[in-house]
């Protein structure tokens, strides 16, 4: 039976995992031997330059699609966890209303119809977004958009929680606005998250660890431990050494991205 | 230069006042021509002479009964062929192996003229209404399969994605992501099915009915009752006029989120 009262936040290992993406002009590696841990609760943020393979990555882990070589692992779970995915953009139906869209997931895991209406007019009304239930995504802003497809995921209160940058649409205000919900959201339930990102700030303010990423072959080339405790300023000015950490992952990943501009595509 | 031709912006009433401008010029020159004999009026009878003879066809009740019959017909073919069309467009859609089967059988069949698979309807249904209706059914079955197929195909793979990522299965994925994902395009595909059936239950009926439509435009030809035949033709406009109408309503009320006049930026 279903019960939405509770989720049980779990690890995730990742075991080397490779894909390789071929094409008649020759082929990419996309990952090679991608291995890491996260832990039940842990926020983790995945940066690294366009192309390193990491909405593959977290494709993989949501089961959207297989890797070549490797393993998705949930240590200590009889039952599958309740992984749920936040796209990029188009992360709504256009066909159902607001509420309709947050309520799917609720709809897909059996909830009565009732039920699963109120608790996503609930969820809407704490995001503010109580007059625009009954609205179709496309009258909608951008972000109000993007607020609703975060509380679709939440409200179904996942296990683990992928995201492949969410907010990478939006400007830099509604940006930082909707952060702060993120991290609201997150708090209440505590899932396990995994946060795609190409912005080093974001990933340094939002997550508890920052695994930065090489491209071609994808693989993991650092775990940063972010100091900061919680709650975080989503400014980032209370947070000392930010910058300093902000510096040492571009470092990382400059030389690549550089490159790139140097590279045609194979 | 006019403006241009969006598809989101709606005729002026004064460009409306244009077309019904051009409609009736047309008419009064006609009636103009027929009643001088400048034109014959055997092969032109006057617009007014026509009206009169269609008033006299609905006063005899017979109008009603030949547009009864074609309606009737219509709407059975139309039921029946858009319907089962919708249907293996979703399954042709959704199902690699069933596209895959049925695909180059579409082909075959789709451009071939419907009339000349009538007489193996005749043969295999007899003379009576099956067979025309059976007939109007392939006629609207083509339009909605393709359409509905390339709705289904059309539909971004990321709400597959976001639909099975939730969980979706089979008849869960049909009800919200590929009929409502693919119903724009079946609205099209029911728009042209709903016109050609039109067209084949007239073309039918010349060939082998006694009433419809269809029926008295031939017996009105075989008698030199010319008039009657264009009495005929504007009651075919005026049903197709309708169809497009019905369809256009049909349409907005099944997808509230296509409307795009409430679009606020």
């Amino acid at each position: 039976m279903y019960n939405m009262m509770t989720n049980q936040a779990t690890d995730l290992r990742v075991d080397s995992l490779s894909m390789r993406y071929s094409s008649p002009r020759g082929s990419v590696d996309a990952l090679q031997g991608v291995s890491f841990h996260v832990a039940a609760g842990e926020f983790v943020a995945l940066v690294g330059p366009s192309g390193c393979g990491k909405s593959t990555l977290l494709r993989i882990v949501a089961g959207l699609q297989s890797p070549d070589l490797g393993e998705i692992a949930f240590p200590g779970r009889q039952t599958a966890p309740k992984c749920r995915f936040v796209f990029q953009n188009h992360a709504l139906f256009p066909w159902m209303t607001v509420r309709d869209n947050v309520a799917f997931g609720l709809e897909m895991d059996g909830m009565p119809g009732a039920e699963r209406r109120a608790l996503a007019g609930e969820q809407l009304a704490a995001l503010g977004l109580a007059d625009f239930m009954d609205h179709y995504p496309h009258e909608l802003s951008g972000g109000m958009c993007q607020r609703a497809a975060i509380a679709q995921a939440f409200v179904t209160r996942p296990d683990v929680l992928l995201m492949d940058e969410p907010l990478r649409a939006l400007d830099a205000q509604m940006r930082m606005v909707i952060q702060e919900d993120l991290l609201a959201l997150w708090e209440r339930t505590r899932p396990t998250v995994l946060y795609v990102t190409h912005d080093i700030e974001e990933a340094l303010l939002l997550a508890d660890r920052v695994l930065v990423m090489s491209g071609r072959p994808g693989r993991i080339r650092e775990a940063v431990e972010v100091p900061f405790g919680r709650p975080r300023d989503l400014t980032g000015r209370n947070h000392q050494g930010i910058e300093e950490l902000k510096w040492r992952i571009w470092k990382m990943l400059e030389q690549e991205v550089k490159q790139q501009l140097h590279m045609s595509r194979p | 230069m006019s403006r241009p031709d969006r598809p989101c912006s709606r005729p002026f009433p004064k460009e409306r006042l244009v077309s019904a401008a051009v409609l009736f010029g047309v008419l009064a020159l006609w009636e103009v021509a027929a009643r001088a004999g400048w034109v014959s009026r055997l092969f032109f009878p006057p617009p007014s002479f026509i009206v009169q003879t269609l008033g006299r066809m609905a006063w005899s009740g017979q109008l009603w009964t030949d547009l009864g019959y074609t309606m009737g017909r219509l709407g059975a073919g139309l039921f029946l062929g858009a319907g089962s069309g919708l249907l293996l467009g979703w399954l042709m859609g959704a199902s690699r192996p069933v596209r895959l089967a049925l695909d180059p059988l579409v082909a075959a069949l789709h451009p071939m003229p419907k009339l000349a698979l009538f007489p193996i309807f005749l043969i295999l249904l007899g003379i009576g209404e099956a067979s025309k209706v059976a007939l109007l059914a392939l006629a609207a079955f083509f339009p909605m399969l393709i359409n509905t197929l390339a709705g289904v195909r059309q539909i971004d793979c990321v709400y597959w994605e976001l639909a099975a990522n939730y969980g979706a299965r089979r008849l869960a994925m049909l009800r919200r992501v590929i009929l409502p994902g693919s119903l724009p395009m079946s609205m099209v595909g029911l728009r042209l099915a709903a016109n050609n059936v039109l067209v084949v239950a007239i073309a039918v009926e010349m060939l082998s009915a006694q009433e419809g439509l269809g029926a008295t435009i031939w017996m009105a030809w075989q008698t030199l009752h010319t008039e009657e035949l264009y009495a005929m033709l504007a009651v075919i406009g005026a049903v197709g006029i309708c169809l497009h109408f019905i369809v256009e309503r049909v349409t907005r009320w099944l997808m509230p989120w296509n409307n795009r006049e409430t679009r606020n930026g």
